[in-house]
């Protein structure tokens, strides 16, 4: 307990540890967040679902907080339901059989661009006749529009600017524009002030009802933004989390234990079992790393378990094997150890007792520093189109965007969000094991 | 950089003690022997191993015999003569033409004995012909298409690792000589930003030097369509080589620095340093004659790790700056599942890096006087 105050208190001392600390305390934070709000099979689910899932958002949209940094305010995207009670509805009966529903929603427009659509989503439940619905447009000017009048069937959609009837009654083409300009008005921006959908039904059964669900494309999207399938990218940064921590911490541990425990075994044995270690060391050099790693990915498997565990085995017999080997070497040969073997111990205990132990100061920083180069191989591997088939990772929403030409194409938030998550890691994994390096290898804080 | 190191310098150490023990040429002939023998047994254990990978452990033998079923089904079909046979003909017909073929690509064998014979011929250097990759002169050798992208790759690495390691080097020296200082401390704060791969670099240098100031190109290795003049053609090739060899340079820029001022302050503290300070020796001179000259020996392991690393290409960074170099070729037939090119990229660097090895040893004697070849290792 002593030891381990002593130690944070000396850990304080570095500012690089504190900050590098205090992002990896973020990151983990953000992981269990993610893994508790957002189950696994729900991440796939919502990562490969299609329209239906996805419907509400408008494709490629930048994140919604670029309009602080602009002076020109884009639209920010929505969507109401009225079973959610998001909108105003009012059912007035008529007499026996008849009555109308209305639904209303008023929304303040702020921006200087016009959104890209909007869409009505209609729901209704009835025996035989369906409900029949009038809808229209009040504009901040009070002015009316009458945007259309249909029977409504059980599911139906209606976008305002595929719909005909709409395009000759406004005279044009360009049918959001004229719902949000001002009539013979020069200035080719939008009207800003509230806005309000009026959606009057009239129904001819006793239990008939009617919901709709009010959606408007603009050309901002949430925290992090959209892709092309109009998927949000915030699940996939939030599952990245998790994914990239898992990954460059299952590495490095799996890695930086393994590789102790073999070069232990190999000093302490020595003779033959050291000379095969060596020898396979050896070998493991010449074997091209990153190719074997794209030819599991493409022959066997991509799953992100299967590269993890080739990952490990292909870094187990590195050069920090023979760093091991140097200082096993020496240790062999302190007293305690001709204790322990003077009273008996086995040679599993000793390895496991007596030798490693005395090795953890030296495989802390190690494993800490290491983390930030598992974490960039995934996302290497999946620049490379070898990411997890299934789970949404920073590197693969880094290939999806370039594949797609987001840079080309302007898209830079597509590209900079996972990129800054990376870096952010990286630096902070980077960061701490710095620190850690230094506190428990001292003989190097003399000279640094 | 630093496992490479640690890897083969100690590949190096293990010498072997001469139970004979007179005369230098007998002990260094001996040891030359054995050392070489060692090598090349890890060659082709390595090599092998990457056939076995490369062929999915026989895998790939069914991916082709299906397609080779396929194109003879096809191209007896597409014949009007032989569609016309009654089918027990056309049947024969389809059945010669895929022995034939299978014959050709030696698929009539048993895959552990043609896995030896991959292994003969890698070894041999005879690297055969391609199932699928092309050069871009239109010939199956895989010798001509790793040459054709030799070049490229060779400017890429060649440029940017040779001025990342010459000036981490020499900015590394001159850091350890006022440590504490300024930018001694700045380049300790951003040593972390090497935990990131040049590629992630070349993202972000493409954003704004391609995408927003719209300077440099996005990336390929040459201006569309290429310059008539080899001047213009030069500095086009120039123009697309500025952003990948700097992404590749960032990467790696301030870890290295630090890696090399560390080590140089290692050494720098040593009581006959501070004795020829105590003397009044000009720094250069204490920086050439007690500071470099017992560095020597990792200062040349690590550029002849170098020098080999230069023949594998960067995969990525080409993929993502699309150069046409050997680290993308390996990534294509990788994709097409081409063995002949993958095996054909491994063993070259096999070959060098075990000549590499072997080589440090001796260069290692010569620079060192401390070093005696074959000679009982200090431990």
């Amino acid at each position: 307990m002593m030891r381990l105050r002593g130690f944070l208190s000396e850990l304080l001392r570095y500012p690089s540890a504190i900050v590098g600390g205090l992002v990896v305390f973020l990151l983990i934070a953000v992981a269990i967040y993610t893994l508790i709000k957002i189950p696994y099979r729900e991440a796939i689910r919502l990562w490969r679902g299609g329209e239906e899932v996805w419907y509400q958002n408008p494709k490629y949209a930048p994140p919604a907080w670029l309009n602080l940094f602009s002076a020109k305010k884009q639209p920010v995207s929505f969507a109401v339901n009225s079973a959610d009670g998001e909108m105003e509805k009012v059912i007035t009966p008529i007499d026996q059989t008849l009555s109308t529903i209305e639904l209303k929603y008023s929304f303040d427009f702020v921006y200087d661009e016009f959104p890209q659509d909007l869409i009505l989503y209609f729901r209704s439940k009835f025996n035989e006749k369906s409900p029949f619905v009038s809808i229209s447009w009040v504009t901040p000017d009070e002015r009316s529009i009458r945007i259309a009048d249909f029977g409504v069937s059980r599911s139906q959609t209606f976008r305002f600017s595929q719909d005909q009837k709409l395009q000759k009654r406004l005279k044009t083409e360009a049918v959001i524009p004229a719902l949000f300009r001002a009539p013979d008005a020069e200035d080719p921006r939008p009207l800003k002030g509230t806005y309000q959908l009026l959606i009057t039904a009239t129904t001819f059964e006793p239990d008939t009802d009617l919901d709709a669900e009010f959606v408007l494309h603009g050309k901002l999207y949430g925290l992090a933004g959209t892709d092309q399938y109009r998927r949000d990218l915030s699940l996939a940064l939030l599952w990245g989390t998790p994914v990239a921590l898992a990954f460059g911490l299952l590495a490095a541990l799996g890695t930086s234990l393994l590789t102790m425990v073999i070069a232990a075994v190999g000093t302490w044995y020595s003779g033959i079992v050291d000379e095969l270690i060596q020898r396979i060391t050896e070998i493991n050099l010449v074997l091209p790393f990153l190719a074997i790693l794209i030819m599991v990915g493409t022959f066997y498997s991509r799953s992100i378990w299967v590269i993890l565990g080739v990952t490990i085995l292909l870094s187990i017999f590195s050069g920090s094997i023979k760093t091991y080997r140097a200082i096993f070497l020496q240790l062999r040969e302190s007293p305690y150890i001709e204790a322990a073997r003077a009273y008996g111990a086995s040679n599993a205990r000793i390895i496991l007792v007596y030798l490693i132990p005395r090795m953890i100061p030296l495989l802390i920083p190690s494993l800490v520093s290491s983390v930030p180069s598992y974490v960039f191989l995934e996302a290497s591997l999946a620049v490379l189109g070898l990411g997890d088939p299934v789970l949404p990772t920073w590197g693969k929403v880094i290939e999806s965007a370039f594949t797609d030409g987001a840079l080309y194409r302007g898209l830079y938030y597509w590209v900079l969000e996972p990129a800054a998550l990376l870096m952010v890691t990286g630096l902070g994994f980077a960061m701490l094991g710095f620190a850690l390096d230094r506190i428990f290898n001292p003989r190097l804080r003399d000279i640094s | 950089m630093s496992t490479e190191t640690l890897s083969a310098s100690s590949l190096s150490e293990k010498r072997r003690v001469s139970a004979l023990g007179d005369g230098t040429l007998a002990r260094v002939a001996k040891y030359t022997a054995v050392r070489l023998v060692t090598l090349f047994i890890t060659v082709v254990i390595g090599v092998y191993l990457t056939i076995l990978i490369a062929n999915m452990g026989g895998y790939v033998d069914t991916i082709m015999r299906n397609e080779i079923k396929y194109e003879a089904a096809q191209a007896v079909l597409a014949n009007p003569v032989s569609r016309n046979l009654p089918p027990e003909v056309r049947e024969k017909l389809i059945r010669e033409r895929i022995a034939l073929e299978e014959k050709r690509l030696g698929l009539d064998q048993p895959f552990f004995i043609r896995s030896l014979r991959y292994l003969r011929n890698a070894l041999t250097l005879n690297l055969g012909y391609a199932i699928f990759m092309n050069s871009d002169s239109g010939s199956r050798q895989v010798r001509l298409i790793l040459l054709e992208r030799l070049p490229a790759t060779l400017l890429l690495t060649g440029t940017s690792e040779l001025i990342l390691f010459f000036s981490s080097v020499f900015l590394a020296l001159s850091l350890s000589r006022k440590y504490g200082s300024f930018w001694d401390k700045l380049t300790i704060a951003l040593s972390p930003t090497s935990s990131a791969p040049p590629w992630f670099y070349g993202i972000f240098f493409i954003l704004i030097f391609a995408a927003v100031l719209k300077v440099l190109p996005f990336g390929g290795i040459v201006d569309v369509p290429p310059p008539r003049n080899p001047i213009d053609y030069g500095l086009s090739v120039l123009k697309h080589l500025i952003l990948p060899a700097s992404s590749v340079i960032v990467s790696s820029f301030f870890l290295s620095i630090y890696n090399w001022r560390t080590y140089f302050l290692i050494y720098s503290s040593e009581d006959y340093v501070e004795m020829a300070r105590a003397k009044g020796l000009p720094s250069r001179d204490i920086e050439r004659r007690y500071i470099l000259r017992p560095t020597l020996p990792t200062i040349v392991t690590n550029f002849a790790l170098l020098v080999i690393s230069l023949w594998t290409g960067f995969t990525i960074t080409e993929t993502v700056f699309l150069w046409p170099g050997l680290g993308r070729t390996l990534y294509q037939a990788i994709g097409l599942y081409d063995t002949p090119v993958i095996v054909g990229s491994t063993i070259i660097y096999a070959y060098l890096l075990a000549i590499t090895v072997f080589l440090l040893d001796f260069i290692y004697a010569l620079i060192d006087p401390r070093v005696k070849i074959g000679g009982e290792s200090p431990q």
